[in-house]
């Protein structure tokens, strides 16, 4: 079976290649990437004036399987990710139950084999149950196939804890993910604390309940020289601390959420509870640093937290509706709307946070197009318009606060491992 | 005339000359409660449904008369159940009130926003009778009232708000209405229980009572709640009272024509002294009574029906 993309332009950060060529895909493996490549029986995608990249990988999802079906599958995420033009999602693991053993990093891997449109990669705990209090068997996960390890969510408190689990994870070359919240100072809090929390009337949670947890981890990751990765940075003084950490060669990474570079606190008003997510819409002053941080490097990777929940739990009132929001869908667009039009990345740079780097940190052998690369291929219309419109994602999950807006720039091909499953916005499966 | 909208949520979005009709429309609502016979026809036929999520005596009784003084069917639903525990939600409980025919449904709930969430799916009226932190828009409403009724105006007045700011919805509302009516708004408490970024609502931020109330028109004080010692937002009631109790002495410091209000229900000897609560400078039980007069004169704008002065009862 084989694949021919004409005439885009690619863009291949790893092997330093963004010229106009064809690309040949055959048996899943890419095996040519020149100008006028003429294969016979190939099946042709016209790619031109598009942009043509290594398949984007979103390091942060929740697919919610198992035990969580009603908010999303293992089926219904992949298909979003396809729709949303990425090739490969890391899962994370806080699901029912908790993903704390090989037993269910298995089940995850297998399902994804037999109902999944996109390569799925999970992520172990890193304590049982998350429950942040005992080791779980990270070594035993990672044989399994588990990729990093998380508490996501549910934060490890307990500094001694959060130590060991470094120093143990660095033994398999895991990065342990970060979310990086001290629940304590969050207390009850729903929204980001400020302004706008006072005018609402609903609690607030401080900036610096994620920054005391990002100033611990990059502390734990000195003295314990294990790879940190620090998941959805939303604050300014997250960025700065960052900053400072890779200054000093600390092997910390970071990613942002595609909210988190676009929205601010203000749009928690009228209490739409899809504005509802973990950490919180910050301010503006925070958003600008999250940009400033993606453009400096400070910040590695895009990934979306992808977080769905039924229609159910979040139409409820704001302070009861559980905390999360969708992304795979709006990911590029939002990038193209937010980063790349403004000139904040080129197209190069989105690449490497969107597959390049989530590749290279979660050790994927993936995010490249050079020949016998895996043939995960994503294709752009940097000019392509589209309505967002939750009651069409292929996601169970509607809850986007970003329903109605107009994003321009869309994927309009996925290929993954040389197989189309999205094309001209239409799944293909 | 009538208030050109649906809803009241909060007193945010009034604005200055809504504020001034509904003072205004309060007046007559006053006379009919001196009367002997406390009824007129205006809201006949129309049904004012109040749908507690809150214990709430006061508030409750008073939209319960205000509706009943105007000859509406009142029907008063308690609840101490969230929608969440009640495993209804609340748009389908209020959904539920307006398909039996609610022309107003006043709303007082534990959640900010639940009066946003009934306002979204109901035609009827909606009134926010106090939700979570956020707002009471009828208590501020009946606190310039009172202070307009007094002081003859509320521009230019000095206003000091004491104590738990953080979690105050009647200091929230205050302060909008307050402001927008040309006040001078103070707010006094302990760092722990001023809320951030307040000052951006135009008022002034103080730490020591003293200097908060000096020179003051007017003193609100607002009902301490012992959770919130217990949550460690203060020491200990006796360490408040000590440093906020609104005294005699620091009554003292402010205007000699100073007014006393506080919302209720009252904590005596905590955030006030008896002996302030029932002095001559006390308007605690007026604003009890114009409470009703307000509530009477937002169902009247809200829920339309004639000229009050035509239909003498």
């Amino acid at each position: 079976m084989k694949l021919l993309v004409k005439g885009g332009k690619i863009i291949d950060p790893a092997n330093n290649f963004f010229q106009v060529a064809d690309i040949l895909v055959r048996d899943g493996k890419i095996a040519a990437v020149a100008r006028n490549i003429e294969a016979d029986n190939a099946e042709i995608i016209e790619a031109k004036g598009k942009l043509v990249m290594p398949g984007l990988i979103d390091m942060h999802v929740h697919l919610r399987e198992p035990g969580l079906e009603a908010k999303e599958t293992i089926a219904t995420g992949t298909r979003a990710a396809a729709m949303g033009g990425f090739t490969a999602v890391a899962c994370m693991p806080n699901t029912k139950p908790v993903v704390d053993n090989r037993a269910l990093v298995e089940f995850i891997k297998s399902r994804a084999a037999s109902e999944g449109a996109v390569h799925v990669f999970p992520i172990g705990a890193i304590t049982k149950g998350s429950e942040g209090i005992e080791l779980a068997e990270i070594g035993d996960m990672k044989l399994a196939g588990a990729v990093a390890v998380s508490d996501d969510g549910r934060p490890v408190m307990n500094a001694q804890v959060m130590r060991l689990a470094m120093q143990y994870a660095q033994m398999f070359d895991l990065p342990v993910i970060s979310h990086c919240e001290d629940t304590s100072l969050v207390a009850e809090g729903v929204m980001h604390e400020g302004y706008h929390s006072t005018v609402f009337g609903l609690k607030g949670i401080t900036s610096a309940a994620e920054e005391v947890m990002v100033a611990r981890d990059i502390i734990l990751a000195e003295l314990t020289g294990a790879r940190v990765h620090i998941a959805h940075v939303s604050t300014a003084g997250s960025v700065e601390l960052i900053r400072m950490a890779k200054r000093k060669g600390i092997k910390v990474s970071a990613e942002a959420t595609p909210h988190h570079f676009t929205l601010t606190d203000e749009a928690v008003g009228n209490y739409d509870t899809s504005t509802k997510v973990n950490p919180p819409l910050r301010g503006a002053g925070d958003v600008r640093a999250v940009k400033d941080g993606l453009r400096d490097g400070t910040i590695d990777v895009i990934a979306t937290d992808h977080a769905p929940h039924t229609v159910e739990e979040k139409d409820v009132e704001y302070q009861y509706a559980p905390f999360g929001m969708v992304g795979l869908e709006t990911a590029v667009g939002l990038a193209f709307r937010e980063l790349v039009r403004p000139g904040i990345l080129s197209v190069e740079e989105l690449v490497m946070k969107i597959s390049c780097n989530p590749a290279r940190i979660l050790g994927l052998n993936k995010g490249h197009l050079g020949r016998g690369a895996d043939a995960d291929i994503t294709i752009v219309d940097p000019d392509l318009k589209e309505t967002v419109d939750v009651n069409k994602f292929a996601s169970k999950g509607k809850n986007s606060p970003f329903h109605g807006w107009e994003l321009i720039g869309l994927p309009v091909v996925t290929v993954v491992g040389g197989r189309i499953v999205m094309r001209d916005r239409k799944l293909v499966l | 005339m009538g208030l050109n909208r649906k809803d009241l949520l909060g007193m945010q979005d009034l604005t200055a000359e809504e504020i001034q009709l509904i003072l205004e429309t309060a007046e007559p609502m006053k006379d009919i409660i001196r009367r002997q016979i406390k009824k007129v026809p205006t809201l006949r036929g129309k049904v004012v449904i109040n749908l507690f999520y809150e214990p709430s005596t006061r508030t409750r009784t008073s939209f319960e008369l205000a509706g009943k003084y105007m000859s509406a069917d009142t029907i008063n639903i308690s609840t101490s159940t969230s929608s969440v525990v009640k495993g209804e939600t609340l748009q389908d409980t209020a959904k539920t009130l307006e398909v039996m025919g609610a022309d107003v449904v006043v709303i007082r709930h534990s959640a900010a926003g639940a009066p946003h969430i009934l306002s979204k799916h109901l035609s009827a009226s909606v009134i926010n009778a106090g939700d979570g932190f956020h707002e009471h828009p009828t208590q501020a409403l009946l606190d310039m009232f009172t202070i307009k009724e007094k002081k003859g105006r509320i521009a230019g007045l000095k206003v000091a708000i004491v104590g738990d700011i953080l979690h105050s919805r009647v200091a929230r509302s205050n302060i909008w209405g307050l402001a927008r009516m040309g006040a001078e708004v103070r707010v006094i408490g302990p760092a722990t229980l001023v809320p951030p970024e307040i000052e951006k609502l135009g008022v002034t931020i103080y730490t020591s009572v003293e200097e908060g109330v000096r020179d003051a028109d007017v003193i609100m004080v607002l009902r301490i709640q012992l959770e919130r010692q217990q949550k460690g937002l203060f020491p200990t009631i006796r360490e408040y009272a000590r440093l906020y109790g609104i005294t005699a002495e620091r009554v003292s410091l402010a205007r000699p024509d100073v007014m006393i209000m506080h919302p209720g229900p009252m904590n005596r000897g905590v955030e006030i002294a008896p002996e302030v609560a029932d002095s001559m400078q006390s308007v605690i039980n007026e604003q009890v009574t114009n409470g009703v007069a307000v509530r009477m004169a937002l169902l009247y704008l809200l829920a339309g029906g004639g000229n009050p002065h035509e239909t003498v009862g």
